[in-house]
């Protein structure tokens, strides 16, 4: 076991409790932060090497996220960590019964290659918080943020307590063999599987951010530029390569119509006549990504773009027309600039299109009738759900993100990766006197000392009938 | 005979159907729990006591109790629990709706334990239905008398289709874990708990897992020996000591072990009487296989009280070990029977020391009249739940979560909580189609003014 001495070193560290202060978690926060100011210009080159992105997306997704979260945390850490004091039987007005938020022990954080830096530092944030010790396996598929993680990032956080290893799917597979005390993965559902199979064979909880096809409704009644505008943003950012990006349209005919030459137009404004000059438009991160996502363009017709280059791993803001339910492309979670529209007669229609499907992270719906909003968020079930615009309610930090089914499971961002990383453990402190107190709850019983307890524990209901 | 298969179709179909969906339908099907519960308590405490031994006043006490005060408390806070919650927003959506919905999961599988075996099967009931979703049960089998009647009764009382019962042992319930459900919560020890997470995982299904281990309970020298000894021995010999949360052994000084041993013995004839087997309210060992068990315990131990044993009715003696090795085959695995051992340490510290080096516990246990002490051990080590100067009572507080950590389990149920763990936390964000001029300056090409504001 190649990671066994790693793991450890770490757990001793733990045991030593040196990650409990607060003043310790806000130094490694605060540590956090200067590796980001300093290490920004490396992030952005890294990143802009790795996935063509430009630097502005980087700075809004990543750095401006990661720095948000840093504040929030560091802004409210000691409330957090505050014991909570709850609510107690009339019996126990007398006692102290709170909720104390514990840490794990060593975390585990395995990071994808789409948005390098803010999808592991943003739940190490939270593991930080919380007062664990953490190991951090960024995604060998992102060569240069990779080794940028591994080079700078043990510069700034306590060696003692936090680690980087590196590597692909084997050394993963090795690492994820020892014990940890929790295990945070993003990446692929059949990843996803095979994290939380190994995390059952030492009980350990685990928070599963994956993916899946997000759905994108737009009724008849809207207004088509802006939609266009909303949706090509969100679909073509990072070059499609964002897990809660629209992935597939669902409209009329009619609305069809009206939307491609509004795509045409937001796809220009953004990116110029030929995307692939523009520097704000992204590349494939892999030949093999590039190929997976090439195969894709059969389905349908290609009703804008459709260019490819295998050479730059660039492909063309595309959208595709006339794709049916079986075609390849709606198989899969297309994470790429491709965006095929799926022609339903109405909203019941759409509806039901979504829910024959699984579950997904994200789902959108685009009306200027609120109840058509409405209708698509109570009929259907996702992780999260966005009314009229793309991506955005991943931005508010008071929002949990998080999936269902095959999306995932647990939820973090905020308040929410604190909690993601702690245990919660109920706490009752109670004093030694007043004995005769607990008398009706000792043997030998009888039916009057359980008259006693059942009056004392009832909770009474404001219509019950009290005539017997 | 339907199948695993069928039945969790039906379950699927049935939720699908969309009628679990409206609070009045939940409330409706938890009045018709809570009339069951009152109508046929008879009934249910006949099957305690059939599988359990377990005196009328016991049962009430620990199992039905519970059950309608979870009820209530569901029933009055559902619309609260159920209500759209807004969160803070930020300068980006001041204009806009953000909420957080809770959502039903879908078809989630309960499995319950014998120990309790009526209220570790209604309790999550309570809150899987009142989260809206369809909810399969599988009661224990060892406790079978409660497993026949729980099978009986929830059908009379509950919409057939989406509340179902499925009674069997290892290869029913092997068989049941290889459907697709949307939440699952397992109550059991940790060796299942695995197996039940590995199925879960090959569905990407979520999982709360009640396990359990070896619940420590420190004695420090400064505290009133009796109260807190007699506290001690209610909560491990109830149930004949087959609770997951009862003190499972002992630490304290050695110079206070003999007193603790007095002390109990006194409460022990308090409690059951001079002759323990004639007490109508001391329990029994669920069945001989666990008898068997726990006799194996007892083996090279000092018995400072008890040990008499009878096979027939798998009656075991409170039983009390003295200077035990922590070594020794009883101080590995959790005891789940009438049998205490006390090991003895030189200190708070060693007692932390002691504790952290094994698997964190369900519950812990420190009695004490010095506050700092108390504090320490809190800070010092981890566990599931914890209560100071009592045992048991932090699991009856209605606004503490109550779930294990580590081995002893994860997630965590109870009142409110439980609505919480069969439900979907779904984020929401409803935007104006308008107002595109606050947008412009996200959308390429090269807003720095975005990043900046």
């Amino acid at each position: 076991n190649p990671y066994a001495g790693l793991v450890s070193r770490l757990r001793a560290s733990w045991l030593s409790e040196k990650t409990r202060p607060m003043e310790y978690r806000m130094a490694q926060l605060e540590a956090l932060g200067h590796f980001l100011d300093e290490k920004k210009q490396d992030i952005v080159e890294a990143t802009a090497s790795d996935l063509g992105r430009a630097a502005f997306e980087t700075e809004l997704s990543e750095i401006l996220l990661c720095k948000n979260e840093l504040h929030e945390t560091l802004n409210n850490l000691s409330r957090w960590m505050k014991d909570e004091h709850v609510d107690r039987t009339l019996a126990m007005q007398l006692d102290s019964a709170f909720i104390r938020k514990d840490p794990y022990g060593v975390v585990l954080i395995i990071a994808p290659w789409n948005y390098p830096t803010s999808l592991f530092l943003a739940p190490l944030i939270g593991a930080i918080a919380a007062g664990n010790c953490v190991i951090i396996k960024p995604s060998e598929v992102s060569k240069k943020m990779e080794r940028l993680v591994a080079e700078a990032l043990p510069n700034y956080l306590d060696k003692d307590c936090f680690a980087v290893v590196t590597g692909g799917v084997q050394e993963t597979t090795r690492l994820l063999e020892n014990k940890f005390d929790y295990i945070f993965f993003t990446g692929i559902p059949p990843v996803g599987r095979i994290v939380m199979a190994a995390a059952a064979k030492h009980l350990t909880p685990v928070t599963l951010e994956l993916g899946g096809k997000n759905p994108c409704y737009v009724s008849d009644t809207c207004d088509v530029t802006n939609v266009a505008r909303r949706v090509a943003w969100g679909r073509f950012f990072n070059a499609g390569q964002t897990c809660v990006a629209p992935d597939y349209l669902l409209c009329t005919l009619e609305m069809q119509e009206k939307l491609i030459p509004a795509l045409q137009k937001a796809i220009k404004d953004f990116y110029g006549p030929n995307p692939q000059e523009s520097p704000d438009f992204g590349r494939m991160v892999s030949d093999k990504q590039f190929q997976r996502i090439r195969a894709l363009l059969g389905s349908g017709r290609v009703a804008i773009g459709g260019q490819t280059d295998e050479a730059e791993r660039y492909i063309a803001p595309t959208v595709l027309v006339e794709v049916q339910p079986s075609d390849p492309i709606m198989q899969e979670e297309i994470f790429g600039p491709v965006l095929p529209i799926v022609v339903v007669a109405n909203m019941n229609e759409a509806i039901d299109f979504i829910n024959s499907r699984e579950r997904p992270l994200a789902i959108y719906a685009f009306s200027s009738d609120d109840k058509v909003v409405n209708q698509v968020l109570e009929r259907t079930s996702s992780g999260g759900f966005c009314g009229n615009d793309t991506l955005m309610h991943m931005t508010l930090s008071s929002l949990p993100f998080g999936g269902i089914g095959n999306s995932g499971l647990g939820m973090y961002h905020g308040k929410f990766s604190f909690d993601t990383f702690s245990h919660r453990r109920g706490c009752l402190k109670r004093g030694m006197g007043r004995e005769p107190l607990n008398g009706p709850r000792y043997p030998p019983y009888s039916q009057q000392k359980l008259g006693v307890v059942r009056a004392a524990s009832r909770v009474t209901r404001p219509d019950a009938c009290t005539l017997l | 005979m339907e199948t695993m298969q069928q039945v969790v179709g039906r379950a699927r179909a049935a939720f699908n159907s969309g009628r679990s969906r409206s609070l009045e339908f939940r409330i409706q099907q938890l009045k018709a729990l809570e009339r069951m519960v009152n109508e046929r308590e008879k009934e249910i405490l006949a099957a305690l006591k059939a599988d359990l031994h377990k005196s009328g006043p016991d049962a009430c006490s620990h199992e039905i109790l519970g059950v309608l005060r979870d009820l209530v408390l569901a029933m009055e806070e559902l619309p609260s629990w159920a209500a759209p919650q807004p969160v803070k927003k930020d300068v980006l959506t001041i204009r806009d709706e953000a909420y957080v919905r809770h959502e039903p999961l879908g078809v989630v599988l309960i499995i319950g334990a014998w120990n309790y075996p009526f209220v570790l099967v209604m309790q999550p009931l309570i809150g899987a239905i009142a989260a809206g979703n369809a909810v399969v049960v599988k009661p224990s089998e060892v406790s079978e008398n409660t497993a026949r009647l729980v099978a009986e009764l929830l059908p009379q009382y509950l919409d057939k289709d989406l509340y179902t019962v499925v009674t069997g042992g290892v290869p029913e319930t092997t068989e049941l874990l290889t459907q697709r459900f949307d939440h699952i919560l397992y109550t059991g020890n940790s060796s299942v708990g695995r197996i039940v997470m590995a199925a879960a995982a090959k569905h990407l299904t979520p999982v709360t897992l009640e396990l359990g281990g070896k619940s420590p309970c420190y004695i420090d020298k400064d505290c009133d020996l009796t109260v807190a000894c007699r506290r001690i021995t209610w909560g491990k010999y109830m149930n004949c000591g087959q609770t997951c949360i009862a003190p499972d052994y002992i630490l304290c000084d050695p110079s206070i072990q003999s007193k603790v041993v007095e002390n109990i013995k006194e409460t022990l004839k308090e409690f059951y009487g001079e002759d323990v087997k004639s007490s109508p309210d001391y329990g029994r060992i669920v069945n001989k296989r666990h008898f068997k068990r726990i006799l194996v315990l007892l083996e090279g131990q000092k018995i400072a009280h008890g040990g008499e044993t009878d096979e027939a009715s798998c009656f075991i003696a409170p039983t009390i070990l003295t200077d035990v090795s922590p070594e020794s085959k009883v101080m590995e695995e959790e005891i789940f029977g009438p049998v205490l051992p006390i090991v003895t340490v030189k200190s708070v510290e060693e007692a932390i020391e002691f504790i952290n080096l094994r698997e964190k516990p369900l519950a812990l246990y420190v009695f004490s009249n010095n506050k700092q002490l108390i504090k320490r051990v809190i800070s010092e080590t981890s566990s599931g739940g914890m209560t100071a100067n009592d045992v048991l009572m932090h699991s009856v507080v209605p606004g503490l979560p109550f779930g294990g950590v580590g081995h002893s389990g994860m997630g965590a149920y109870h009142g409110k909580y439980s609505f919480e763990t069969f439900s979907h936390r779904r984020a929401c964000l409803i935007k104006d189609l308008r107002m595109e001029m606050v947008n412009k300056v996200r959308y390429p090409p090269g807003s720095m003014e975005m990043v900046h504001l």
